[in-house]
This record gives C-alpha cells, sequence and structure tokens, in this order.
C-alpha cells in the first residue's frame, strides 16, 4: 500500500491544521485538558499497543474520533519507517514455496541423509543441534520479530492489534509440524488483509489456507468410500506372538506415502463450528459435525512439500448429500459442498453473537456490556459480516469510552512487552530479546497449542509467577539491559500512565535512586499492568 | 523461640511479610505440614489414548477395531506388559510396572465425563472445574479443596503449578501459586534489586487493583520463602533420574519443592503432545515416544520422594480418551472413556478398577467410543476424602452427589 503514502502525510498535516481550532485543547483549561488526554491515553490502550512519547499530542491536534477513523483506514495511514525496521527478517516477505525451498528442503535432505548414514545413534545420546534444523526454527523466530516490530513501531496500530486479535481467532500453532514454514504466508496474505473485510471472505481465506488446512488436518480428510480407495492385497505380517502371518487385504486403503489420506477428520469441522463461527454454545450436534466434515473433503494441499496452495481433490470428495444445521446441501456440488457450509455458517445469528463478543471483549471488557454487544451483533448481520462497519460500532460506541472501561483490561504478557516498549519509546535493532521475554511469561509467540487461541481474559494472565515476570522484565528494559534493544531519554511515571497513578505507586517512585529504576518502577507498577 | 502454636495461629505470613525470612521457617514448616498428605496431578493435555496406554489385549474386539495400531498381545515383540491378564501396559510404560508390581500403582479404567463433549477445550474445562455440562463455574476443584480444607498454617506453596500460567483447576479463591522454573522466581536486578522488590511490593501491597493487589502480595511472599531453601542446589535422592523434557523437569522441581518442607499439599504439572489424529504409532512413535517420556518421569518422581509417597498420591487424567476404531490417518479421532492412573503409598495398588464396559459396537458410547462407567468425579471424590481427609466433600462437586458407596475402593 506503499503508494498511499505521499498522499496521507498532507492530509494529516491538513487535519492538524484544520482541527486545532475547533478542538481548543490548550493549555488553559487544565482539567479537562487532563481529561481529555486520559480519554486519548484509553483509546491509545485499545486500538494501539499504548501510547508512545507524544502520542497524547499528536492525537490532541487529530482528534480521537479522526484518529480512530483513520485507524479503521489503515491505507490511509503511512507507515513510512516499517520497512527499513523489517529489512533483516528474510524470510518474512516469502511465499510458502520459497519457505519450502530455502528452508525446509535442505533441512529433509540432510535428515535423510543423517538417517541412512547413523541408525545406530537413534537409541543413544540425545540428537545434536543441527544448523539445517535451526534454520528451519529460524522462519518462525522472524515472523515473531517481524510481528513485535510492527506492534511496536506500526502507524497502523488497529491493523496490527486486529491481526494479533484475528490470529489468535484462527489460531495455528507452529509446533505442529510443517506449519512452522505455513505461518508467514497465512499472517501476511489470509489474516492481515482481511481484517477489515468481510468475515465470510476471512473464513473463506482460513479454510482455504495450507496452514489451517494442515493444523486442522483437513488435508487428510477424504470420503472412506470414495476411489482413491483400493482393496489391499494380502500382506505378511508380524503376529500376536513374533511369528509371521499373512494379514488379509480388506477394503482399506492402500497408503501412498506417509500421510495418504485414507478416510473422515472430523478435526477442521468441529472447530470451525466451535471455534471459528457458532461457538460451542450454537446449537450443532455430532451428527453437524460429521456432515461438515463430509462437505470439506477433498479441500486439501497442493504438493504439500513444495509449499503449495489450497486445492480441490475429487477423488477425495464424498459426492453425497449432506444437511447442515438444518440446510440441504445437495449431491455432487464438488468444491461449492464447503463454501455452502461457510455461507451457512457465516449468516447464522449465533456467529454474529460469537465474533461481536469476542471483539467488545478485546476492545471493551472481559465482561462486555450485553447491550453493546447486542448492536455489534446486529450491525455483523445488518452488513453481511463487515467487520470494519462491526468494530467501527464497538470503538465509537459510548461503551468503549466510558470511564469504568479505562485500565479494565489486564494486558495480555504480549500487550505488556509491547507497550513497555512504546512507553519507553526504546530503538529496538534485535526483536529476538523481547521474542524470548515472551516465552519467559508464558506467551510464546505462535504457538499457543489448542485452536482457542491465547484467553483473553484477566484470569488467564494474573497470577504470582507471571508478575513476577513482568517486574523482571521492567527491570532488565528500564535498565537498558536488554541485547539490541536500547531507551535513551526514559518518560516519567506521570507521562507513561496520564492520570492513573496511584499517591504510593507515585511516592514509590518517586524515592527510587535514578532513572532507570523509576521506569521499571512505573513499567512494573499495578497500573500498567492495565490499558 | 516463637511456639509453634503462635506460628500457626498467625500463620507464616506474619513473619515473611515483616520483610523478615526466619532461618528457622522450614523446621516450622515442617512442624505444621510434616504428616500432611500431598496430592500430585498431572494432566495429559489432548486426549491421551488409553486404549494404548492401558491395552486390554483380552479384547479381540481390540485388534478388530485397530488394524495398523494396536499394541500387540505380551509376550510378542513389543508385546502389551500384562497387568492381569486381561489388561497390559503399553511397553513405554515399563518404568511404571516396578509401581504396579508393587501395588502401588492402581488403575481406573472407562473413567470419564456423563458429558458427551468431544472438544479438547470443554471437556479439560469440564475435568479441571469437576462440573461436566457447565461451563460458568467460577473456580476449579483443586481450588474448592483448598478453600474448603482452610490451612491456617497454609504457606504460599501449599498449592503450586509447574505451568507459566495457572491451571483452571487451581483458579480460584484460594491462593495457588504458578511458575515454571523455581530457581528463577525472584526479583533479579544486580544490585539494586533489592530495593527494587521492596519497592514493587509496596506498590502491589497499596493496589486499590483488588486483583493486582492480592496476586502481588502472593508473590512477595512466595519469593521470600522459597529463597531461604535454596532451590538452585537441588540434588534428587535414590539416583533418581528425571528425563531432560519439561515435563520431567516439572515433576523434579515437584519434588524439590515437595522435599524443601514448604508446606508443599497440592501439585500440578501437565504434558501435551496427546491429540494424535495422525500416524499415532504403535509400540513405536509418536505416542511411544510420549509414553516413554511420560513414565520415566513419573517413576524418577516416585523414586526422589521415597518415603514422602507414604503421604502422597499422583493422580493421571486426561480430558477424554479416543475412538475406539482407528482413523482413516492411522491415528485416532476424539473418544470418551480413559483411563487414570492412581499411585501412591496408600493406594491399593495393583488392580484395574471400574466396570470394565467391553469395545463390541453395541457397548460402545455413541456406537464408536469406550463408555464410561466410573464418572470422574467419584475418583477425585474418593481422593478428597480418604487420602487428603475431607470428611464431606461435597461441596467441592456442586451439582454431584458423591457417595462412598460409589468409591472405587482406591484406598486401604
Amino acid at each position: 500500500m506503499k503508494q498511499f503514502v505521499p498522499f496521507v502525510l498532507p492530509l494529516t498535516i491538513a487535519v492538524l491544521a484544520t482541527s486545532r481550532p475547533a478542538e481548543t485543547r490548550g493549555p488553559v483549561d487544565g482539567a479537562a485538558d487532563k481529561a481529555g488526554d486520559k480519554a486519548i491515553v484509553h483509546v491509545l490502550n485499545r486500538i494501539a499497543f499504548g501510547p508512545r512519547p507524544g502520542d497524547v499530542e499528536r492525537i490532541r491536534a487529530v482528534g480521537i474520533d479522526r484518529y480512530i477513523d483513520q485507524q479503521l483506514h489503515p491505507p490511509r495511514v503511512g507507515d513510512p519507517g516499517m520497512a527499513a525496521r523489517l529489512s533483516d527478517l528474510a524470510s518474512i516477505g516469502m511465499s510458502s514455496h520459497e519457505i519450502a525451498r530455502e528452508y525446509e528442503l535442505p533441512q529433509l535432505q540432510a535428515r535423510r541423509e543423517r538417517k541412512q548414514n547413523a541408525e545406530a545413534d537413534q537409541a543413544g545420546a540425545p540428537p545434536k543441534p543441527d544448523p539445517l534444523q535451526q534454520k528451519a526454527n529460524g522462519v518462525i523466530v522472524e515472523l515473531a520479530q517481524q510481528k513485535v516490530l510492527r506492534a511496536i513501531y506500526s502507524e497502523r496500530q488497529l491493523q496490527e492489534v486486529l491481526t494479533d486479535f484475528w490470529f489468535n481467532h484462527f489460531n495455528v500453532d507452529a509446533r505442529k509440524g510443517r506449519d512452522r514454514f505455513l505461518l508467514t504466508e497465512y499472517e501476511r496474505e489470509t489474516i492481515r488483509p482481511r481484517v477489515l473485510g468481510k468475515f465470510r471472505d476471512l473464513l473463506e481465506a482460513t479454510a482455504k489456507s495450507p496452514a489451517m488446512l494442515f493444523y486442522l488436518d483437513n488435508w487428510l480428510s477424504a470420503d472412506p468410500s470414495g476411489p482413491h480407495m483400493e482393496m489391499l492385497p494380502p500382506r505378511v505380517a508380524r503376529g500376536p506372538f513374533g511369528g509371521r502371518v499373512v494379514v488379509p487385504g480388506g477394503p482399506r486403503p492402500r497408503p501412498q506415502g506417509k500421510n495418504a489420506p485414507k478416510g473422515l477428520n472430523e478435526n477442521y469441522g468441529r472447530e470451525l463450528m466451535e471455534l471459528h463461527t457458532l461457538g460451542v454454545d450454537g446449537g450443532y450436534t455430532q451428527k453437524d459435525v460429521t456432515e461438515v466434515a463430509r462437505a470439506f473433503t477433498g479441500w486439501t494441499i497442493d504438493n504439500p512439500r513444495q509449499g503449495g496452495g489450497f486445492t480441490f481433490n475429487p477423488r477425495l470428495h464424498d459426492t453425497g448429500q449432506k444437511v447442515v444445521l438444518g440446510h440441504v446441501i445437495k449431491a455432487g456440488g464438488g468444491e461449492s459442498d464447503g463454501e455452502q457450509v461457510l455461507d451457512i455458517l457465516a449468516k447464522e445469528p449465533a456467529t454474529a453473537r460469537l465474533i461481536a463478543t469476542k471483539l467488545a471483549r478485546r476492545f471493551v471488557s472481559d465482561t462486555p456490556p450485553p447491550a453493546l454487544v447486542d448492536r455489534a451483533a446486529a450491525r455483523f448481520q445488518a452488513t453481511d459480516g463487515d467487520l470494519r462497519e462491526v468494530t467501527r460500532t464497538i470503538l465509537t460506541s459510548p461503551e468503549f469510552l466510558a470511564p469504568e472501561s479505562y485500565r479494565a483490561k489486564v494486558k495480555t504478557p504480549f500487550e505488556f512487552v509491547v507497550s513497555a516498549a512504546r512507553a519507553l519509546g526504546a530503538d529496538v535493532q534485535e526483536a529476538l530479546p523481547l521474542v524470548r521475554q515472551l516465552q519467559q511469561l508464558g506467551m510464546p509467540l505462535y504457538q499457543c497449542q489448542p485452536p482457542t487461541g491465547y484467553k483473553d481474559t484477566a484470569d488467564a494472565w494474573v497470577n504470582t509467577g507471571a508478575l513476577v515476570s513482568r517486574m523482571n522484565f521492567a527491570l532488565t528494559l528500564a535498565g537498558n539491559k536488554l541485547r539490541g534493544v536500547s531507551v535513551a531519554s526514559l518518560p516519567t511515571a506521570d507521562e507513561v500512565l496520564v492520570g492513573d497513578l496511584s499517591e504510593t505507586t507515585r511516592a514509590t517512585i518517586a524515592k527510587a535512586s535514578d532513572a532507570p529504576q523509576m521506569a521499571a518502577l512505573t513499567l512494573g507498577s499495578p497500573e500498567f499492568q492495565r490499558r | 523461640m516463637v511456639s509453634r502454636r503462635l506460628f500457626l495461629k498467625n500463620g507464616a505470613f506474619a513473619f515473611v511479610s515483616l520483610g523478615f525470612a526466619p532461618s528457622f521457617l522450614s523446621r516450622t514448616a515442617l512442624a505444621a505440614t510434616g504428616r500432611s498428605k500431598q496430592l500430585i496431578a498431572i494432566f495429559q493435555r489432548g486426549a491421551v489414548d488409553g486404549l494404548s496406554m492401558v491395552v486390554p489385549f483380552g479384547e479381540a474386539d481390540y485388534y478388530r477395531a485397530r488394524p495398523s495400531i494396536a499394541i500387540p498381545r505380551p509376550n510378542g515383540e513389543n508385546g502389551a506388559l500384562d497387568l492381569d491378564g486381561f489388561f497390559g501396559f503399553n511397553p513405554h510404560l515399563q518404568a511404571l510396572k516396578p509401581l504396579w508390581d508393587r501395588r502401588q500403582l492402581a488403575i481406573v479404567n472407562a473413567c470419564g465425563s456423563p458429558d458427551s463433549t468431544r472438544s479438547h477445550f470443554d471437556a479439560q474445562d469440564y475435568m479441571e472445574t469437576a462440573t461436566p455440562g457447565v461451563k460458568s463455574t467460577a473456580d476449579g476443584w483443586l481450588n474448592r479443596y483448598l478453600q474448603a480444607r482452610k490451612a491456617e498454617e497454609a504457606t504460599p506453596f501449599r498449592a503450586v503449578a509447574l505451568t507459566s500460567q495457572l491451571p483452571r483447576m487451581l483458579q480460584g479463591t484460594a491462593p495457588a501459586l504458578a511458575m515454571s522454573q523455581i530457581a528463577q522466581f525472584g526479583i533479579r536486578g544486580g544490585q539494586g534489586g533489592d530495593g527494587a522488590g521492596a519497592s514493587f511490593e509496596r506498590e502491589y501491597a497499596a493496589a486499590a487493583d483488588h486483583l493486582l493487589n492480592g496476586t502481588g502480595k502472593e508473590a512477595f511472599n512466595a519469593i521470600k520463602m522459597l529463597k531461604s531453601t535454596d532451590p538452585s542446589r537441588y540434588q534428587p535422592a535414590n539416583g533418581a533420574e528425571y528425563p531432560r523434557s519439561p515435563f520431567g523437569q516439572a515433576l523434579r522441581q515437584i519434588a524439590q519443592l515437595s522435599k524443601s518442607n514448604v508446606g508443599l499439599e497440592v501439585a500440578f504439572a501437565d504434558v501435551g503432545g496427546w491429540d494424535t489424529h495422525v500416524n499415532q504409532g504403535a509400540a513405536q512413535g509418536q505416542l511411544a515416544n510420549k509414553l516413554e517420556d511420560f513414565s520415566r518421569a513419573i517413576a524418577a518422581l516416585v523414586v526422589d520422594l521415597g518415603d514422602r509417597m507414604e503421604d502422597t498420591v499422583i493422580l493421571t487424567m486426561s480430558e477424554f480418551g479416543r475412538a475406539v476404531n482407528e482413523n482413516g490417518n492411522r491415528g485416532t479421532d476424539h473418544g470418551h472413556g480413559n483411563a487414570m492412573m492412581v499411585i501412591g503409598g496408600n493406594v491399593r495398588g495393583g488392580h484395574v478398577y471400574g466396570k470394565w464396559p467391553g469395545l463390541a459396537a453395541e457397548k460402545r458410547y455413541e456406537g464408536r467410543d469406550l463408555a464410561v462407567t466410573t464418572d470422574f468425579r467419584d475418583v477425585f471424590g474418593e481422593i478428597v476424602a480418604r487420602h487428603l481427609g475431607v470428611s464431606n466433600p461435597s461441596a467441592i462437586f456442586p451439582g454431584y452427589s458423591v457417595q462412598s458407596s460409589r468409591y472405587a475402593g482406591l484406598f486401604a
């Protein structure tokens, strides 16, 4: 979206120039100014990853409403510094095909050779670290660095917040097999461009993404009686008491490679309804799960080892009629069976409700006001699932700006680390140490095992161990002890926590021996753990 | 010296919250808790295939249902380890076999939830809250145990999860601690680090924010107490060798806390990777490797705890079992009933408890899964009542009538 940059800057300046007289928020009225600044900090804590030095003044000049509107249109926001920050991360712009060629295949080749050379090694000592394996893991490490850098530096903050949110909604764990080579493209091509688009498009993009097809096993799911099945010839096998016996060939598939598709796999069908659309109370049955799984048979990956994309394989597809939530999907629909399922699910009121609830929970509070959820869900249905409009409904609601929403959310470790770096105006030359800190804080990036994604409520993140780790991180960061991350001029506690500083915290910080200690006591304070 | 009674009355916090770390702390904690019972709960997240763990080799249906992933009958190569002529351990549970032989390990088979969910998320939630079908339950059952059994002498280490996040099972109003590395638990920062710790402590002690105030207080109490036990110097006893895996290290640290006499009563660890939809393997492979790690870690814990096992129960659980038939990818899909293990000095081990429903198609749950004949709350309830000594566990299991008549008889 670089073509927008030259256009954006003059616009911002124009807004700056015109909005000031109308807002009249100057040093004249101190109290009003403070209240206004608190609201600005609140907005920055919610639709951005917290304020950087100077952000409050910038938004005061533009106006909150205008800022929110800009953020809802990321291409209209110039982001000139981002490319340079990311330029060292070689893999983040690569396609899955390129990543397979550059990272995965060399590692597989080396592994095969090692296996041939040293079968004997397997039982004994733990395997030595393999440089190619480490290079392969580097793909996900670079992706994680990219995520941290964008969250800290991108001017398109809402887009980054939403990319984090929607990735988490359609979570894929990098540790599942090949997925560590697929998430780069998944986030860049599947998630990020669609976070303010139509939900139905995002849903289909994830359904067809190799990352999701692999993570929830749909790429292997096949009609058990389809044309790919063959009768097995009799084979000789080991008998129960060690001898050799002849096993008759049954109506079982002939394996074609290690992971050849051989039968129905319900994993995607279930999570699609439970987590991606209807929600666990969305009124579907085990029968619906099986029918949805049947509809998606044949949705698979083309040339998986080469990082191929989505393909529909009719030989794996169950051609019969399916009935999903009472809707009949006629026999013979082929690839469109799955698309029809997505149509059905995207239109269900339960889906609108789930998405509205989750977005309101992210932006407003752990227990979002029911009236707001109702309005956001209604907007979802009225706009055919237009996520920009649903998000706008929440961000422009009175509930969003209500004082009881201020600091109502406990930051996740990711939000904490990123907001701390932003608050200090840190210069991150190397993001890897920050990525490692997140592991320590219990939120390793791209490694959330269950398809549920990470929790977005305080109970998941407030515990003694995590709290101690947060204080330690504050000391390390503010003390300039994190390799590759430097902080120059440290802001005061009042600058960081605008209007939300308790008397005790203020007094405690005032007694600290030096500026780094003061900054650490600010970032590790109870106040800063919330947004 | 302060009398024990005074210590008990005021609790360990009376000292630590004043900023002292008294040298007699560990001795006193021992005096207070030396005879107390311990429960170590282990969660196999992802739904372990119980039929590969405790193999019903006496059932022909088992072999019919799993042509490529069944564990062979005993005596054959890679065969099951015969337990009672009908069930056998997976060969990769070899490390636990001596406990079975010494009758310290019991199995409760066909155990699980009355709820039919096959969602990991919900089933784990139900097992951790012990309220199947009810998602709104505020706290976990182990936390409700802590609430029900208010211990005046409780230390910050009464309930510890060796995880980075507190598991649902331990969430609730009673204090519980989550930490993945006990030796690193504390406020770091070189010179001036102590000053920072004290300053942070002041901030949190005065915080109006109820949640962070409470958790902050717990954190600083725990730091002081742990410091007095010097956790970085731990050597396992009796030649116990833990696997270097995260799970092995978690159990090692549980033993360490247990033997440090810091008042550990309930410990929790979890281990993932059981969701074997594809290429599960049989006597070798993905699942076999997981079981090897699992069993060696638990066996090491038992060896390391030594005599302490007399007062300890180790309980393993997983959210549900896996379908009886193998799926089209030589793996298994989500199922229903599963096997739990109960290990301890006072456990009546060497026996597979629970009525075995059989694997014939008509005996299966919803035609596909091992049926549940023992509600998991009866196992939890029996442990809470007979091991931890809660006379009436009904408050711990809301909506369920725990009755001793339904106990399996796990304890002598």
